[in-house]
């Protein structure tokens, strides 16, 4: 306050800049737009002089991988949208007017429903990758933060998505998972019934369901914005863990990164379209072609094969409430990584105790997806439960307790030197995704 | 060595895990389905529309007297892909049937003949109504029945071959339940529905029951997936074509990568 009447008090003013028109560096129409909307010097800046390391291996592809999967399924979702009726009494005969009588509706409707699960194999792998090789560290911490958000949206939109057809797994998957609900204390039937907007799962819930699921589908490329502007200024991490230096460690994203990701995504379409064409059906459920009933429970009442895991870890608690605040933790937890592992080493490369847990953790990953999909009964409850002690201890026990004991090996000082060390076989790398 | 036994021994136990993931839990269906060889089948699948017709008539004859079709209309017959009857059969098979129509302007309701925009005329008014005729069992809705059950076609087919006369010891049946080995608890209300000549084929076929079960199957996949040809000939296209794109790409991404990796 002060200072700012002894300014005035001066005569002396602050010049302003509200029109900031110009400094653009090209010419001719392209300028005169740059000029007004900096949007083309942007894009010159971020994706084809946009510096990164040069040691990246496929594992850096999943994120282009992702974005390719996002916007085709948002472009399948819209086209199915404009032909499916969220309403309990036509819903499945509307996805199966689709599946006969839209034109290229089959294609559509089973290229959206396997990009689903498509979305979550890429998913998987790029977060492995942040695992292995340590993107969550510092400065990444916010990014990978941003990472958990857009995941926990995947999933929300996921089991929306999976309800809309209104076939029988649909139906008991909505009852079993909005239920769950009814855990929290007190108000939880409150929540249930507010939640359904009834007092069953039934129209107005199908209903909201197609609303989220678009809400949600649009959230998310939300979040991915910030997640990608996070990593335009943070940068890609890279195998080594090592930040680049000079030129010997990068190149400019266009035309090296750009070449490589394509192929990545031209190896990833094909398989995705071989599977779709093939065998549309074999990620999905048979029961959900049987129309919802509610009189009539499946058998086994179980999730798509990407929840499977956390659906282990659910049921693994005899409490409801536990079970839940299981479920949810054991993805949130990954959250605290960057503080629980305070290793100053980013690579598994380097790290050979932390390296084996993170394949341990991979293997109860896919015990707890083996879990999930069998009874919970027996034998299988038994290996949920010590899947799911594993997965805490992993975070809670292992990333501090390895950080602390573990003598990291011999590093090199750059990135170019890593590739030296590379090609002179002193280090091991994964080779199934190196180039 | 210790490394590469770890690493053997790692992926080993998530192949392993992987290998099991089809098998269905429940405890009743250990029974290994037969497995007939259908030709839409394989990559380059197509039905047989001579097989398609005869099951269209095995299941109008035979099925039809208890399953509905709710989501097939008589025009889809005609369509390229399935039985492909001609327009004139389509059209004489809709007729067959007393539709339903109206209100017309007087407000009344009134029954006309088929025409092959209807939908496939259902046996029973209601769930309710079929019901009360089958004993309280309902008989699904059959235009998706082969996606609806693991081991689909291969699946359905079994079932139609797997009763037999002589019953288990373990298992009782209650009246009006019949012994089937491959349905899951191996009770089923449905009576055996195709043996030797229940169908008479005009084309010449021999109607055994494996055959009478092969044609309806047929049909019932058809029915479940009608654009199962197309899928299958795009399927074929857009695999061809993305392999030698990405064959291409590799070979431009190899040459652009040659100006910061210059070979040795």
């Amino acid at each position: 306050m002060n200072d700012q009447t002894s300014k005035t008090s001066k005569e002396h003013f602050e010049p302003v800049h509200t029109n900031k028109v110009g400094g653009s560096p090209f010419t001719g129409v392209t300028g005169w737009i740059d000029n007004r909307l900096p949007i083309i010097r942007m894009f010159r800046h971020e994706y084809l002089d946009f510096q990164v390391p040069k040691s990246l291996s496929y594992f850096w592809s999943f994120g282009g991988i992702l974005t390719i999967c996002l916007v085709l399924l948002i472009v399948t979702g819209i086209s199915l949208g404009m032909h499916y009726k969220p309403d309990a009494n036509q819903a499945f005969d509307s996805v199966e007017k689709i599946m006969r009588d839209v034109n290229f509706g089959w294609l559509i409707r089973y290229a959206h429903m396997n990009l689903a699960s498509f979305f979550f194999i890429a998913v998987y792998l790029h977060i492995f990758r942040g695992l292995y090789y340590g993107s969550y560290k510092e400065p990444r911490e916010l990014m990978w933060l941003l990472g958990i958000v857009i995941f926990f949206l995947m999933m929300a939109t996921a089991f929306l998505g999976y309800t809309l057809p209104w076939g029988q797994m649909s139906y008991w998957g909505a009852t079993v998972i909005t239920n769950l609900f009814s855990a929290v204390p007190l108000v939880g039937d409150f929540i249930v019934t507010w939640l359904w907007g009834d007092y069953a799962v039934g129209d107005a819930a199908l209903n909201r369901f197609y609303v989220l699921h678009w809400l949600i589908a649009f959230l998310i490329v939300g979040v991915v914005v910030f997640h990608v502007i996070a990593l335009h200024i943070v940068g890609s991490n890279n195998p080594s863990g090592i930040e680049p230096k000079d030129t010997r460690d990068t190149v400019s994203f266009s035309p090296f990164t750009t070449s490589k990701d394509l192929l990545a995504m031209l190896v990833f379409l094909l398989i995705f379209v071989a599977v779709m064409m093939y065998a549309p059906n074999y990620l999905g459920h048979p029961d959900n072609y049987i129309p919802a009933n509610p009189m009539v429970t499946p058998a086994h009442i179980v999730p798509e094969w990407y929840f499977l895991p956390f659906y282990a870890i659910l049921r693994s608690i005899p409490d409801k409430l536990m079970g839940v605040i299981a479920m949810v933790s054991s993805i949130a937890v990954l959250g605290l990584l960057p503080w629980l592992d305070f290793s100053k080493v980013r690579s598994s490369v380097f790290r050979p105790i932390w390296k084996q847990c993170i394949f341990l953790f991979v293997l109860d990953f896919f015990v707890l997806m083996y879990i999930g999909g069998a009874p919970a009964e027996g034998i299988y409850l038994v290996i949920a439960r010590i899947g799911t002690a594993f997965c805490f201890a992993f975070f809670f026990i292992l990333a501090p307790l390895v950080s602390i004991i573990e003598k990291p090996l011999p590093m090199p000082t750059s990135i170019h030197e890593f590739e030296e060390w590379k090609k002179q076989g002193k280090i091991k790398t994964i080779k199934l995704f190196n180039k | 060595m210790k490394s590469s036994l770890f690493k053997s021994s790692y992926l080993f136990i998530i192949l392993f895990l992987f290998s099991f993931s089809n098998i269905s839990f429940s405890k009743e269906t250990n029974v290994e389905l037969l497995k007939p060889s259908w030709s839409f089948d394989g990559f380059f699948g197509k039905f047989d529309r001579a097989s398609l017709q005869r099951g269209y008539q095995v299941y109008k004859e035979v099925c039809a007297s208890c399953h509905s079709m709710k989501q097939l209309s008589y025009r889809n017959l005609g369509e390229q892909g399935g039985p492909e009857f001609t327009e004139a059969e389509v059209k004489a098979i809709a007729s067959q049937y007393e539709v339903l129509d109206g209100p017309n302007a007087e407000g009344e309701m009134f029954t006309r003949k088929g025409k092959p925009s209807d939908k496939f005329k259902s046996p029973y008014l209601n769930e309710n109504a079929s019901r009360a005729a089958n004993g309280g069992a309902y008989p699904p809705d059959m235009s998706v029945l082969v996606k609806a059950r693991p081991g689909g076609s291969d699946y359905i087919y079994s079932l139609l071959m797997g009763y037999e006369e002589k019953v288990p010891d373990n298992i009782k049946l209650e009246d009006g339940v019949y012994y089937n080995k491959y349905m899951p608890g191996n009770k089923i209300r449905m009576a055996k529905p195709l043996s030797e000549g229940s169908v008479s084929y005009t084309d010449g076929t021999k109607a055994t029951q494996e055959q009478l079960s092969k044609d309806v199957v047929a049909f019932l996949t058809w029915a479940a997936e009608p654009h199962l040809e197309a899928r299958k000939k795009l399927g074929f296209k857009s695999v061809v074509y993305l392999l030698i794109l990405t064959i291409l790409v590799y070979f431009v991404k190899k040459k652009i990568w040659l100006r910061v990796e210059p070979k040795v």
